[in-house]
Formats: C-alpha cells, sequence, structure tokens
C-alpha cells in the first residue's frame, strides 16, 4: 500500500524530519485560506499515487492566494496516468541550493534494509542507478542492531554532504529508519531532501510504501489507505482476500498461486491469443472456500470486456471440490452466458469434476491440461 | 539418497490442530511420511491422526527426536513459530505459510544465520522425495520416484509441472518448493548445489518467475559449477511492469527482474530453456 506525500510527511513530521508545514485542500477556496494563513508564495502539489507529476502540469507555483486558487481549480479533477486528482498539497515554496536523495528499503538478496543517498536528488533513483552507479551509497543494516551513526556518516561523506550539515542528516537518516521499521514500510525515501538558500536541511517531497502483509499491526495506516486511487475491482478482490491486476484483454482468469497465474496469461499469448489477451491477473490464494470462489467470479464478471473465463485450479491446500462448489454457487447469484472454460486438477478435482458435471451448465467447457485450457479459453473468447 | 527428506525424516508439525494442519497431515501420513507428531500451544496431550500434540516444540522433540518442523499456523504467529523451532534445534523447517510481514522475516533471517537450522520458505509448498516423504501441500499423486531434482519458486506451477514429467516417465529425485517471499530461507543456488551433490539426481528443473534476481544468480551458479543439465521455465513474460503478480516478490520494478533478463542468463549458462512447463518433459530427453 502506497500512501501520498501528505501522509507521508504527516508521518515523517511525527518522526522529527524537519518537513515543509503545509496543509491539504480538496478545494480552491481551501487552497487559496492556506495559501493566505501561510502568508508565503506556495507550490500547489497534486497528490496522486503515481510519479511524473510535474511533467504532467501537477505541480505550480503560487505567488499570492489568488493564483493558489487559480492553480488549484486547474489541478484538482485533473488526471495524471489515470489517477484523477482529488487533493493537491499547498506547501510554502522553497529555495533550493541542492537537492539529495535519501532512502531506505527491503534488499531481498541479502534480508536486510538498505539505507541508499545519492547527491543527483529530484529524479527516481532508478534512473540514477541506471545511468550512474556509482553516485549511490549503500550502507547494509543489521536489523539487530539498527541504523547506526557511523553508516549514516559514512552516506553523509560519500554523497559530499558539506560537514556543516553531517550531524542533522545522521539525525534524518536515523529518524527515517525508526519510521521506516515502526510502520512496516518496504519503501521510506525523501526525494528530494533538499539544502535551501538559506542552507537549511529539509524533506521536500516523500514517499512510503507500506507491507501489506503487516497492516493488520498497523491499524493507524491501513486507515490512510486512498480507496478512490484505487480500481474498485481490485478494493472489492482485496476485501475478498484475493489478488487481482485488471489487464487489457477479453479472457478472465481464475488460478490458485501466483506463478501459475502467471504461466496462464503466457500462455494465452504463447497460443496466440494476442488478440484477446488475458483480462487479468488473479490469484485465488491457497485454501479458497467456495465463497472466496465465487466472489472472484462476481469480479470477473463485472469487467465488460470479458468474453470468455478460464478456470485453472490445480490443488494442493485448494480443494477442487471448494472451487466447484464456488463455482456454481456464483452461477447462481449471478447467472451469464459467458463461455467458461474449467480446468481442474489435484486435490479433490475428481470430486470437482462431479460437482461441475452434475450442475449441467450449457456454456461450460471442461479442459484436461494448462495448453489446452489456454487454447480452448481462446476459441471461446473470439466466440468459436 | 534424494535431498532434505527421506523415509527416515521425523517430521513434527506445528499447527496440527488447526483446519489446514490437520488435512495436510493425514496426507502426509498418507502418503507415507513418518509424522511423530504436532504442536498447538494450549492443546498438549490431545490426538490428532493417532499423533501425540505437544505445547511446545521443545517437548515435542524430547518426546519424539523429530528433525524436521512443519509450519503451517496462521501469519502474525509465523515468525514465532520458526524461532520456536530453531531454538529446539529442528534441522529442517518448512514454513508454508503465506502472508508474513517482511520485517519479520528480516528478523528471522539474521537469526537463522547464526544457528544450525535450515528454514525452507516461506510461502511455499513445501517438499517431496517421491516414494518416501513430503512434507507440505503437494497433491500425493504428483509426484514419482525418479532422478530428476525440482526446485520451484511456485507451489501450484511446481504440481503442473511435476504431473506432467510423471506423466511422461520423467521421476523426481526431490521436489522443493523454495516460495515465492523476498525474504526465504533457501535460494535456488541452495538448492542447486545439493542437487550437483546428489548421486541420485541425474537432470535438474527450475521453475522460477519474475523479480528480484534469485534466477540470475542462479544462472551464474549454473554456469560456474552444475555438471548436471538443466531445464528452466520463468513465469510471468506477460506480466506489466511496476505491478506486483500476487507474491510479494513478483514484481518488475525499475526495469529488473524481467522474465527476458532471467532467460537470457539462464540460456547462455547453458540450460534449456521451456516456453510452456508442459513442455519440460521434452526438453529433458
Amino acid at each position: 500500500m502506497n500512501l501520498h506525500e501528505y501522509q507521508t510527511k504527516q508521518r515523517f513530521a511525527s518522526y522529527g524530519i524537519p518537513v515543509a508545514n503545509g496543509k491539504v485542500a480538496t478545494t480552491p477556496e481551501e487552497a487559496r485560506d492556506i495559501a493566505a494563513s501561510l502568508g508565503v508564495p506556495v507550490v500547489v502539489k497534486a497528490q496522486v499515487l503515481t510519479g511524473g507529476r510535474g511533467k504532467a502540469g501537477g505541480v505550480k507555483l503560487a505567488a499570492n492566494p489568488e493564483e493558489a486558487f487559480e492553480k488549484a481549480s486547474k489541478i484538482l479533477g485533473m488526471s495524471i496516468k489515470d489517477h484523477i486528482v482529488h487533493r493537491v498539497l499547498i506547501d510554502p515554496a522553497s529555495t533550493i541550493s541542492k537537492e539529495i536523495y535519501l532512502g531506505i528499503t527491503n534488499d531481498r538478496t541479502v534480508g536486510k534494509p538498505l539505507l541508499m543517498a545519492s547527491s543527483e536528488g529530484g529524479v527516481e533513483i532508478e534512473q540514477v542507478a541506471a545511468e550512474n552507479p556509482d553516485a549511490i551509497k549503500r550502507e547494509w543494516i543489521n536489523p539487530s542492531l539498527g541504523l547506526r551513526d557511523y553508516q549514516a556518516r559514512n552516506i553523509a561523506e560519500g554523497i559530499n554532504l558539506p560537514r556543516e550539515h553531517w550531524g542533522t542528516f545522521v539525525k534524518i537518516a536515523k529518524a527515517l529508519y525508526r519510521c521506516y521499521i515502526e510502520s512496516d514500510a518496504t519503501l521510506a525515501e525523501i526525494n528530494p531532501l533538499i539544502i535551501t538558500e538559506e542552507n537549511v536541511l529539509f524533506a521536500l517531497d516523500g514517499k512510503m510504501s507500506i507491507d501489506d502483509n503487516a497492516l493488520y499491526r498497523r491499524k493507524d495506516l491501513a486507515e490512510m489507505r486512498d480507496i478512490s486511487a484505487e480500481p474498485v475491482t481490485e478494493v472489492q478482490a482485496r476485501e475478498a482476500g484475493l489478488t487481482y491486476v485488471k489487464l487489457n484483454g477479453q479472457i478472465g482468469c481464475m488460478v490458485n498461486g501466483a506463478g501459475l497465474a502467471m504461466t496462464t496469461m503466457d500462455m494465452i499469448k504463447l497460443y496466440g491469443g494476442e488478440d484477446v489477451g488475458p483480462a487479468n491477473f488473479l490469484d485465488i490464494g491457497g485454501g479458497a472456500q467456495a465463497e472466496r470462489v465465487a466472489a472472484a467470479l462476481r469480479i470477473i464478471l463485472s469487467d465488460p470486456d470479458v468474453k470468455a473465463v478460464l478456470f485453472n485450479i490445480f490443488g494442493g491446500i485448494t480443494r477442487g471440490d471448494e472451487v466447484a462448489r464456488g463455482i456454481i454457487q456464483a452461477l447462481n447469484e449471478v447467472p451469464t452466458t459467458i463461455p467458461m472454460v474449467i480446468r481442474l486438477a489435484g486435490t479433490n478435482s475428481e470430486e470437482g469434476r462431479a460437482i461441475i458435471d452434475g450442475a449441467n451448465l450449457p456454456n461450460i467447457r471442461s479442459a484436461s491440461t494448462l495448453t489446452d485450457g489456454a487454447k480452448k479459453a481462446i476459441e471461446a473468447a473470439r466466440g468459436a | 539418497m534424494a535431498i532434505l527428506i527421506d523415509s527416515n525424516s521425523r517430521v513434527v508439525v506445528q499447527g496440527i490442530t488447526g483446519r489446514e494442519g490437520n488435512f495436510h497431515s493425514l496426507k502426509m501420513i498418507e502418503y507415507g511420511t513418518n509424522v511423530v507428531g504436532g504442536v498447538t500451544p494450549g492443546k498438549g496431550g490431545e490426538w490428532v491422526h493417532g499423533k501425540p500434540v505437544f505445547d511446545t516444540v521443545k517437548a515435542a522433540v524430547d518426546a519424539t527426536d523429530a528433525n524436521v518442523s512443519m509450519i503451517l499456523v496462521p501469519a502474525p504467529f509465523a515468525a514465532d513459530a520458526i524461532y520456536e523451532a530453531i531454538d529446539a534445534g529442528v534441522a529442517l523447517i518448512v514454513c508454508l505459510t503465506e502472508g508474513i510481514p517482511i520485517l519479520d522475516m528480516t528478523g528471522v533471517y539474521e537469526y537463522l544465520k547464526n544457528s544450525n537450522s535450515r528454514l525452507i520458505g516461506p510461502n511455499c509448498p513445501g517438499l517431496m522425495t517421491p516414494g518416501q516423504a513430503k512434507v507440505g501441500f503437494m497433491p500425493n499423486y504428483v509426484g514419482m520416484p525418479g532422478n530428476v531434482g525440482v526446485v520451484s519458486k511456485s507451489g501450484t506451477l511446481t504440481y503442473e509441472t511435476v504431473a506432467a514429467m510423471s506423466a511422461a516417465g520423467f521421476g523426481q529425485s526431490t521436489c522443493v518448493g523454495i516460495g515465492g517471499d523476498p525474504i526465504i530461507g533457501t535460494t535456488f543456488v541452495d538448492v542447486l548445489e545439493m542437487f550437483e551433490n546428489d548421486p541420485q539426481t541425474e537432470k535438474v528443473v527450475l521453475m522460477g518467475e519474475i523479480g528480484g534476481r534469485a534466477e540470475i544468480d542462479a544462472a551464474e551458479f549454473i554456469k560456474a559449477k552444475m555438471t548436471k543439465p538443466v531445464v528452466a521455465f520463468i513465469a510471468g513474460r506477460s506480466a506489466p511492469p511496476n505491478t506486483r503478480m500476487g507474491h510479494a516478490g513478483a514484481i518488475v520494478e525499475g526495469g529488473q527482474g524481467t522474465a527476458e533478463q532471467k532467460i537470457d542468463a539462464l540460456r547462455a549458462a547453458g540450460a534449456r530453456i521451456a516456453d510452456n512447463p508442459e513442455h519440460i518433459p521434452s526438453l529433458l530427453s
């Protein structure tokens, strides 16, 4: 789960990281009032969960409250990479003499948090990594020791930060680490961390991603989830305990297991289904019971592009009879004539096939293998 | 021979009284696995499928001499269950649980390095040495004793492939599901090394997916150290970038971890590449 910039900076501030004292507005009037109360030139910043806001015209300077009103009315409601802007952050404008990148993420290759910094702030770290990898300085953090002062100093020295700022930099890096750990974050970054013309260090922009698996114990963060920023079907899927990603094709896929779900999508493309393509990635997860399967089918069928549905269930912890009951249950609730190809294998698959056969549904075809299922689903989607 | 588990493995199940623990313990016993007991705090003294339940892993190990633990407890309690198994001296810990927070695993990973235990998983289907023992979810009928070692990040994709291999007459020495989480106890390279050193294993099948660089490390290992032929499949060629495909680890970020990069690296290392898991048997012959 990603946090908005304003949510990230509020959280940073609560850990003592210096940030601008801006506020969020949802209307141009609010934007004007906030600008007036700040009493200085401001930046109006679109709050969307995607990058490239500046290029898209989602970040504008405003010299006075009237201009803030004007810019906010333009930015609110605009679409940035399919994300509609519902909120703008009104921050005091700052003068920048230097931009730095500072971030913490999980390095899966060593199983440790990794502190990274670069003297090239303000651009995406992936871009720096690709173009100028030596510009990134790294320190791996032992989880039982936490981030030590010397490690933060190594980084400060490595990116040629003037010595007078080392003390503040160490404090900011350590605060960022505490924030990362205590938020169960998978990413916490300040980009850019700036030195102003007044020679003050502070976080101009920030980004945090929270580990979805840890939200059960981070209730305050779970409440920050901006459902309006996500597709409705993905929200419904999450509530039903499913992983669903909308894609552009026409074959709805319901599969158990992420690897097999990806493979099923790959097979649709491999067997020439480029024209129809997978409509979604959907993993019903391990041990799905009838109710979850029914919810999954309702979500797939709510996509108007879906011309056929392919079920590929290879039971291990998931049981074929449970899946079959879920399919029948969902079809009783949401009758449809959309053709369905069902491939059941593994645990209790014979029981499952008996349930499907017993229901005697005209639009269901069975498939024996993954390849057979993909080919039949492509034919079905083309109306063959 | 085989690797990791065989008919001498003595398995204790942490979470044996839960719905899934109960069901899969029974399937393991039916397969012939020597399940010696279970652990559920507060339920010591009960019996499940004729096996004694203990309150603690230590008590279970003391009473049964278990050397393998399978963990199937809810995610919030899984890290604690792994620590408990490490401290009880269990040599092989197989954690099937899905959805463990990354920070929990960061701590486990550090602790594990300073212990004598090996962890498989988490978020994995477990492992099977056909004809001898299985620990985890793999359906009983898919495997067949033989000489091909199988290692995979994904559960159901492994069943798919192993079933196709068995149907085509290619039996397996051991099938290992290492799991699809960002932090796991045993990597592709660890398992490849075990297969390379296992006299029973003649060929190896590797199934990876998008995200991370574990398959690239595997390719480097294959190139430098492996004498046995490898057939590989990588899932996620059709996955869009910057989108997590179910597994916490399956995401292409910043252009890194794409299926193409992994396929190219494995091919360059001499592995045969399957574009469909059902074609793996034909590449083994």
